[in-house]
């Protein structure tokens, strides 16, 4: 019998002793110290938005303050804490506009706008299915693989909406192509690249041209499957980045001239993202090969004046070779410094690299999920 | 003496529950027969049952629910009524567990998972879990061919007396919308035929409150909120029927099931999104027929045919408004999938000599999946799979020993329509088993047992458009065991039984079938780049009991896991490099206490999930997930009017109403009241 009870005993003092729930509390930021503190040129640091794996409710912001030299992760649950569940699901692009931060956030259905010093909510803009934000004068277009319900659950053609930078209310819609991706403004008039991913293997090939004054799509430039990244060089070049269809046509970058809105290179160069500064484009790319059941991860940089290729590296140090899935690429305009996200797989907590711009590693941290979306704050 | 000692007991019993609950539990005085029964001293295997009779007080209603009593099962649960629950044991993934209905395995040739949500208590005669496999080699191959086996098995009738027919008509209802009428009736149809017809219907708008509150680190809150559960409705028909006989030297019988619902599909609670509109229709058909007989004195045969037709269509149709226009929320989908399946299999046992046996079994099995996806132009694979498994096996008992040893050989053909098919597959797995009782006056029993098995890829892990990779291979699973049971002897005491059993495993993964990334989000590659190494130990006591005219059992059951994920990307190391893996508490346990007086029974049943993390992987404070634990509380009566039998129940499910969540983002139902009449004519 007093075995037993001593079993008794031992099983009841560990039940007893086993962890209970304590206070949920807000998602707490984190600091750390990777760089010297610095106090020139405009630019005072940066936020980096995670985008989260789906349905984790994850999509956080990070902050870099030069000026201090910290990085701080997940600013956005301590800032705002009364938001209920916090930023959202799947964050997809941030971008700076004046004093405000407008950070999409694609499966909560929103722009959350956010002021540039304080990230404090000013507003959230609902959105269904929003992607990419961009500007001109006092408007902000989101792109939206939102359209129109069809029989064909993947025929909707998606909408670009224009946003009153000041009342902050979606004011007119403009259909565009299928799922389209990012834009560039240039004259007056909107481009936007149309993926067209919802309907594999029948890509989208086009970018829409739309003109800003009567919010119509006046053309349809015929470009090349499965757009998605979109840049601008001081000329009027237009840069705008292929996924390929991952089997036999490969990701690709075209070049098409405004003065004609018409495509009128093919690079051959495949991007998964890049980046303009002055002249030079950086990119990267990430593409799956069957043969070796692994990704094949390229780098490069491109001078948009003569279209040639500089470099096929950024990274000089050997860095590159511990980055498992480069995500996301910027590169500061005043100190062409060098930042690269490393999503890891996608699941994980990432990482954000610096790099120097010879490319030697300067100082690497954690981030949180899916580390991809950098904006640079200014001070003025 | 006696007195102080039942006294202690008592405490003793209730401690954990009062210091966990703060609350009294002086209602639950009085407990009943074993509700949980681990009978390892037969076996040379772990396994836990909790069967027919009993499950009935335990105030759970599904398969998956009642899986949690058992120690080192997780159910992976979405919340609501119509919420997907997948069982996972010993956190090998829950297609390494081997599902069977009445003797035959429930397939899913397409995604591998087995929603055992969908399967009802109502007409369960038991459950029974083993680690490894069943110890006994007279079944199936696929009986040997997974790493953990679940046994479903269904009532069979049993006639009192002359009687000659059973009916019961049983209704239950909840504090939330809920209607479930369900009906039983047995017929005996001569002395060696009878069967059985149930039926049970559901229908639910399935909406709960959920709560959401969150404080700041100073300790005021930050926000606190509470909204309804939507699109977690179930509308669900069930009919059954068996047919039982039995021949000279053996018996066989043959079933039909049918299952139709429409449900919602909840997603996950997100900012901004705190409803979606996936919805999900099923029907499923199986039949089935099993014979066994002793030919001779040394040989006996068993036969197993089924046929199985799964269809399954998914919407996902949300729609919002922009400038007053409609539009399409998320991405939109429509598909349909039909599975079929034919499945026979023989076993041969011979009795070599009286403490030697050996068996031979050989299973075919043929899988076929079809689909309709609208708007989807990628060709679909239409995958066909042959498989032909064999096992050979033998078992030996010497004086205190018992050896089972066993060897599954697997081969499997596949057809597409489009695309690249799989390569063939032939896999040679084994398995040994050993028991040991080393003393001949104590009940002790001792056991050790390793093995190898795999499980092939999906239909989905192979040809899902842009996903699936063909060239995958099988993914193995090692494990390792070794435990015992102890049963104490027991004389003229007011205890009835008292057994205990631990286990002590190691389980290695290798080749998981993991989605590796690519340079897009929206695409992934199957892979066999995952590697897991779990060990952990596990523990039940059962202990029944008498105090006067009350009948008192008790189940305790503890966990501890630990189960880390070393997989390598491109030969890097991920930042979550050994940790433990997703939904893996360290710590869960479970209690059952049951009394029965009279005509009464009283049930309290407890389940413990530790703290774990969630799906973001990286063992670091934001991605725990708070340790859940629930108080469920039943009371039946039984009466007697005229012949009939009538029987009540109220069932008060986590009773401290906790806000708690298995699954991150998928809110689970707070305290909920459940009514059960029935009635026997």
């Amino acid at each position: 019998m007093k075995k037993t009870t001593n079993i008794f005993l031992g099983l009841c003092i560990a039940l007893a002793f086993t962890s209970c729930r304590e206070d949920e509390i807000i998602f707490p930021s984190t600091d750390v110290s990777v760089a010297a503190p610095r106090n020139d040129g405009n630019i005072q640091g940066f936020y980096l938005l995670n985008e989260g794996n789906m349905g984790m409710n994850r999509a956080s912001i990070d902050v870099f303050d030069y000026t201090t030299g910290n990085y701080t992760t997940d600013i956005y649950s301590e800032r705002n804490p009364s938001v209920v569940k916090e930023l959202g699901d799947v964050g997809n692009d941030i971008k700076i506009y004046g004093n405000k931060v407008y950070a999409v956030i694609n499966v909560s259905n929103k722009v959350e706008v956010i002021e540039k010093w304080s990230a404090k909510r000013i507003k959230k803009i609902d959105i269904p299915n929003c992607r990419y934000v961009s500007f001109y004068k006092d408007k902000v277009y989101v792109s939206s693989y939102s359209g129109p319900v069809a029989i064909n659950p993947n025929a909707e053609l998606g909408f670009v909406a224009e946003i009153d930078t000041t009342s902050l209310e979606i004011k007119r819609k403009v259909t565009v192509g299928y799922q389209p991706e990012q834009m560039v403004v240039h004259n007056g008039k909107l481009y936007v690249a149309n993926s067209g991913g919802y309907r594999v293997p029948n890509y989208d090939r086009t970018v829409s041209v739309i003109d800003l004054e009567t919010f119509t799509e006046i053309k349809k430039i015929d470009v090349g499957i499965n757009l998605s990244k979109m840049e601008i060089d001081s000329r009027g070049d237009i840069y705008v980045s292929s996924r390929g269809d991952y089997y036999n046509t490969p990701s690709n970058l075209f070049v098409i001239d405004t003065q004609t809105d018409e495509k009128k290179m093919q690079l051959d160069i495949p991007v998964s993202g890049m980046c303009m500064v002055e002249d030079i484009l950086y990119f990267y790319s990430v593409s799956w090969s069957y043969l070796t059941g692994s990704n094949k991860v390229t780098y490069g940089t491109f001078d948009t004046k003569t279209k040639k290729i500089i470099n096929d590296k950024i990274i000089t140090d050997g860095t590159d070779k511990q980055i498992i899935i480069p995500y996301g690429l910027q590169v500061n305009p005043e100190t062409k410094e060098i930042y690269i996200t490393d999503a890891q797989n996608y699941v994980v907590t990432g990482y954000i690299y610096c790099f120097t711009p010879e490319g030697k590693l300067k100082w690497k941290t954690t981030a949180g999920n899916i580390p991809a979306h950098i904006a640079f704050i200014t001070k003025k | 003496m006696y007195t102080i000692k039942k006294t202690f007991l008592f405490i003793l019993f209730f401690l954990p529950f009062i210091l966990h609950s703060q609350v009294s539990n002086d209602s639950l005085r009085v407990l009943k027969e074993v509700i949980l029964k681990a009978k390892p001293y037969q076996e040379v295997i772990p396994v836990q049952t909790l069967s027919g009779k009993l499950l009935e007080n335990l105030a759970s209603h599904t398969v998956a629910d009642a899986l949690r009593y058992f120690a080192g099962t997780q159910i992976k649960d979405y919340g609501g009524l119509g919420g997907l629950k997948t069982v996972d044991v010993r956190n090998m993934g829950t297609h390494h567990v081997g599902v069977f209905y009445d003797g035959i395995q429930l397939g899913n040739a397409q995604n591998g998972v087995t929603d055992l949500g969908k399967y009802s208590l109502d007409d369960m005669e038991s459950l029974t879990m083993y680690n490894g496999q069943k110890s006994e080699i007279f079944q199936s191959a696929k009986d040997f061919a997974a790493a953990s086996t679940i046994y479903l098995r269904t009532k069979r009738p049993v006639f009192e007396g002359t009687k000659k027919t059973n009916v019961l008509v049983r209704y239950k209802t909840m504090s939330i919308n809920y209607d479930d009428p369900s009906f039983r009736w047995e017929q005996k149809l001569s002395d060696n035929v009878s069967m059985s017809v149930s039926s049970q219907y559901i229908k639910s708008n399935g909406q709960y409150k959920f709560r959401y509150k969150r404080k700041n680190l100073d300790g005021t809150v930050a926000y606190d909120t509470t909204a309804t559960r939507l699109n977690s409705d179930i509308e669900a028909l069930r009919i059954e029927s068996g047919i039982y006989g039995k021949i000279k030297n053996g018996s066989w019988d043959a079933k039909v099931y049918y299952y139709d619902s429409e449900r919602g599909a909840p997603g996950a609670i997100v900012e901004n999104k705190f409803s979606d509109g996936f919805r999900q229709f099923d029907k499923n058909f199986f039949t089935q027929a099993f014979l066994v007989k002793d030919f001779t004195e040394k040989y006996k045969f068993q036969a197993r045919a089924k046929y199985a037709y799964d269809y399954t269509h998914y919407i996902a149709r949300d729609t919002t408004s922009v400038l007053g226009e409609v539009v399409t929320e998320g991405a939109q989908s429509d598909d349909s999938y039909f599975q079929q399946e034919y499945y026979f299999s023989g076993v041969h046992l011979y009795n070599i000599v009286s403490n030697w046996d050996v068996s031979l079994s050989t299973d075919f099995q043929y899988n076929r999946l079809n689909a309709t996806r609208k708007g989807i132009q990628t060709q679909f694979s239409f995958p066909q799979r042959y498989t032909a498994l064999f096992s050979l096996a033998s078992s030996y008992r010497i004086n205190g020993f018992k050896v089972l040893g066993s060897v599954v050989g697997t081969h499997v053909q596949e057809e597409v329509r489009y695309n690249t098919k799989a390569p063939d597959k032939t896999e040679f797995t084994p398995a040994l088993f050993l028991g040991y009782t080393p003393f001949k006056d104590y009940d002790f029993n001792l056991r050790a047992f390793a093995k190898r098995i795999f499980r092939m890829p999906t239909f989905n892990d192979l040809y899902y458009t842009m996903v699936g990779s063909s060239t995958l291979r099988p993914e193995y699973m090692n494990q390792f065991d070794v435990g015992f049971t102890y049963n104490w002897p027991i004389k003229n005491s007011f205890v009835d039984k008292i057994s205990f059993q631990a286990d002590a495993y190691y389980t290695n993964t290798k080749d998981k079938i993991v989605a590796a990334p690519t340079g897009n989000l929206f695409r992934w590659m199957m892979t066999n780049i995952g590697q897991v190494k779990g060990h952990g130990i596990e523990s039940v006591l059962n202990i029944a009991m008498h105090v006067d005219n009350v009948q008192l059992t008790t189940n305790l059951t503890y966990a501890y896991t630990e189960s880390r994920d070393y997989t390598k990307f491109s030969g890097l190391e991920l930042s979550s490099y050994g940790d433990q893996i997703p939904y893996t508490p360290w710590h869960s346990g479970s209690a059952i206490l049951n009394a029965a007086y009279q005509t009464w029974n009283f049930n309290y049943s407890f389940v413990y999930v530790g703290k774990r993390y969630n799906g973001n992987v990286n063992n670091i404070k934001i991605n725990e997930v708070q340790p859940w634990y629930t108080h469920d509380l039943a009371v039946q009566k039984a009466f007697t009017i005229k012949t009939y039998k009538l029987k009540g129940a109220v069932e008060l499910n986590n009773a401290l109403n906790q806000n708690y969540e298995v699954i991150y983002n998928y809110p689970m139902p707070g305290r909920t009241m459940k009514f059960i009449l029935s009635i026997e004519l």
